[in-house]
């Protein structure tokens, strides 16, 4: 942090200035002028919130998928089918069981199953060769986006959220002062808060199992030179095997989260396969931070941009990528 | 220009080198190849209306996008996914200046003036996407372009000022002059075959020209060339350009063939169509893309019938593309091309390996190979 400030004061400052708007834009009454010139501070809020817990399902999926490349190199394109199988299989559980948490363990579990298939049967005899590896997994997204119309059909599906998070709860923020002087505070639904807050737990999970244990050491020196790390005698094809897992299963659980906070149809798994794409780009290949802090711009971009600018929302994003690969073409957090 | 200079002073001797071999253009001593251009020209005799447009005009459109692709990925090494969205980008400029069913949208020029109008841009387009694309290498290439293509996809979705939405343009004029209807079949064909054939031996031309070859060397070895002082980004960037013309050419076609336009066609599917059609043709010779194209037609158009006829569910058309891709991939490095010339190999093995343009061929192959290890 102090070596960032030392290197880049300028951009310091300016990050510095943002994060102070940010928080006073946050929690203070807006006077009058302001809510004349860009609306109500509960509209502000609400796209602020829901930015962010948006950036918190764009982690969810991009973090398997910068996972998977940073260890193995594979650009999966077909993440976003994971995705969406995870969402049914979530949905069919719900609605068969009514158990929202066993949906998520299923799926997860179903969906990491898939990845360790794709990664035996077909990732495996194709090592080292990128092109072709990302050819197939293009070919195994229509595939699959095909069994999962023939399955499906085109409905919409919403899996059912449980009753326990139902409704929304009042947070500390004050949106407005009534002319009685009471303040009115901000409400806003419980289960998008208990998911996002799912997510900030599964990310430093992450962090700390790749930062502090063997295993983690273990995939991060096989991001650096898998070669070397092959050559010191560990089984690499096992870790491959699993990161794959994990990565499908963070797809999976992400599916279930989609389908519950919006809804599950055909179309949605290329939905979130750019949206991982633009997330990995803006934030760093291979990088879990990268993921997060491109995650958090990209959801936050897009949901302050479609209420402010409602026709250019999707080119606001396309802009952020611009932008970044301009200045910093590995992205915002890689390292090389 | 530094950059065709460069090339000049650089690669004459490999290049006088080559031309022996490369005997100008392959294609004339070839008869297969006079054949099929004879039985193009006179296809209008044999095939009726149906035939002429839905399979062969529309083969040969997708040909000349994938054929752009196939420029970029065979020659230059980067796979782009923004060819259909710079083809979909001058069809709605097409739409955009000329005239259509939309007045409040279109502008209203002659056609003569919309085309140039809309080929420019779409060339602009194209080669400030690939100026985004070129700053990062290898299968970043894909990702960005994916997203290029698929924002574009989305934007046409939002925006009404300009796009129209989700509905498209409707009823886009098509030429009309000298006392021809140039969309009525017959016409409208040979347009398309002209286009078509123009686009493939400027292509062919332009891999032997010092251009081509040095675009080439920096697909199989970017530093050396960069070493040999080659402006790399400039070659590629130029690459970007003249595929972008080529798909932007694709693109008039494509809205004279339908007479609209809409955001299904500018889709992240069809983006992946034309990928497929021209790694399942083969992307180490022009003539591959037009191969993929062909059999993506067909299948397209009938594989719901024989699908039926096999007591299958007519619907699954993409599975069938996709498995059919999947295979392609799996077995062979140069698409139905690649399996072509292997079979052939095998009927004559020993006999004819020793002829020098097999081995030519082969030594092209193996470079292909190792630039993508």
């Amino acid at each position: 942090m102090t070596r960032f400030v030392e290197r880049h004061p300028a951009w310091a400052l300016i990050v510095i200035i943002v994060i102070a708007v940010a928080l006073w834009l946050i929690f203070a009454v807006w006077p009058q002028g302001l809510e004349d010139a860009i609306g109500r501070k509960r509209v502000f809020l609400n796209a602020l919130f829901n930015g962010i817990t948006l950036g918190g399902l764009y982690f969810l999926v991009a973090s398997g998928f910068t996972l998977i490349f940073g260890l193995m190199r594979n650009v999966n394109l077909a993440h976003g089918s994971l995705y969406l199988f995870g969402g049914y299989v979530g949905y069919a559980i719900s609605a068969s069981t009514g158990s929202w948490v066993l949906s998520f363990i299923v799926a997860f579990i179903l969906t990491a199953l898939v990845g360790v298939l794709l990664q035996v049967l077909v990732f495996r005899r194709m090592e080292g060769q990128d092109l072709r590896q990302t050819m197939v997994t293009i070919g195994l997204s229509i595939v699959f986006a095909d069994l999962m119309l023939w399955a499906c059909g085109g409905d919409f599906y919403q899996i059912q959220t449980p009753n326990w998070l139902i409704g929304p709860v009042e947070l500390p923020l004050v949106t407005a002062v009534k002319s009685s002087g009471e303040p009115v505070y901000l409400r806003y639904p419980l289960v998008r808060l208990v998911i996002f807050a799912a997510s900030v737990v599964i990310g430093v999970a992450m962090w700390l199992a790749l930062n502090r244990t063997r295993i983690g050491m273990i995939i991060r020196a096989g991001v650096d030179d898998r070669d070397i790390l092959a050559a010191t005698g560990v089984r690499i094809q096992l870790v491959f095997v699993g990161v794959f897992a994990l990565g499908a299963g963070l797809a999976g659980i992400a599916g279930v989260v989609g389908g519950t906070f919006q809804s599950l149809s055909p179309g949605e798994d290329i939905r979130f396969l750019l949206a991982s794409l633009v997330v990995v780009i803006v934030g760093g290949m291979g990088s879990i931070p990268g993921a997060a802090l491109g995650a958090l711009i990209i959801g936050l971009a897009e949901q302050l941009g479609s209420v402010y600018i409602p026709t250019y929302a999707i080119v606001v994003t396309f802009l952020i990528m611009v932008l970044v690969l301009a200045i910093r073409p590995q992205g915002l957090l890689a390292r090389r | 220009m530094s950059l065709a200079h460069d090339a000049r002073v650089t690669v004459r001797p490999t290049a006088a080198v080559q031309r022996s071999k490369l005997r100008g253009w392959p294609e004339i001593d070839n008869p297969a190849a006079w054949t099929v251009a004879a039985i193009l020209l006179i296809m209008p005799l044999i095939a009726n209306g149906f035939f002429l447009i839905e399979i062969f005009a529309t083969t040969l459109i997708l040909g000349i996008m994938a054929l752009s692709l196939m420029f970029l990925a065979g020659y230059g090494g980067m796979v782009s996914l923004m060819q259909l969205t710079i083809a979909g980008f001058s069809a709605y400029m097409v739409a955009v200046f000329g005239v259509s069913g939309n007045a409040n949208i279109s502008l209203g020029w002659p056609w003569w003036l919309a085309v140039p109008m809309a080929l420019a841009l779409a060339t602009i387009f194209g080669t400030l996407g690939g100026a985004l694309a070129v700053r990062t290498e290898g299968i970043y290439t894909i990702m960005i372009t994916l997203a290029i293509g698929a924002a574009f996809y989305y934007f046409t979705n939002q925006n009404w000022a300009i796009f129209n939405g989700h509905t498209g343009i409707n009823t886009v004029a098509t030429p009309h002059f000298w006392g021809v209807n140039w969309r009525a079949d017959i016409p409208f064909y040979y347009i398309v075959l002209a286009v078509a054939a123009l686009c493939y031996f400027a292509v062919d031309y332009i891999s032997r020209a010092p251009f081509g070859l040095a675009l080439q060397g920096v697909r199989d070895n970017p530093r050396r060339m960069a070493a040999l002082g080659f402006n790399v980004n400039a070659h590629r960037v130029a690459a970007y350009a003249f595929a972008s013309f080529v798909a932007a050419l694709a693109g008039v076609l494509q809205v004279w063939n339908y007479r609209q336009i809409s955001p299904g066609s500018v889709s992240v599917g069809a983006c992946i169509d034309i990928l497929i059609i021209a790694v399942v043709g083969g992307i180490t010779r022009p003539v591959g893309p037009f191969i993929g194209a062909l059999i993506f037609v067909l299948l397209r158009t009938f594989a719901l019938d024989f699908l039926v006829k096999l007591g299958l569910d007519g619907n699954r058309f993409r599975l069938l593309i996709g498995l059919g891709f999947l295979a392609i991939v799996f077995w062979s490095s140069d698409g139905v091309i690649g399996l072509w010339q292997s079979w052939r190999h095998r009927q004559r093995f020993g006999a004819a390996s020793s002829s020098g343009r097999r081995g030519q061929e082969s030594g092209r192959e193996s470079a292909q190979g190792s630039s993508h290890g």
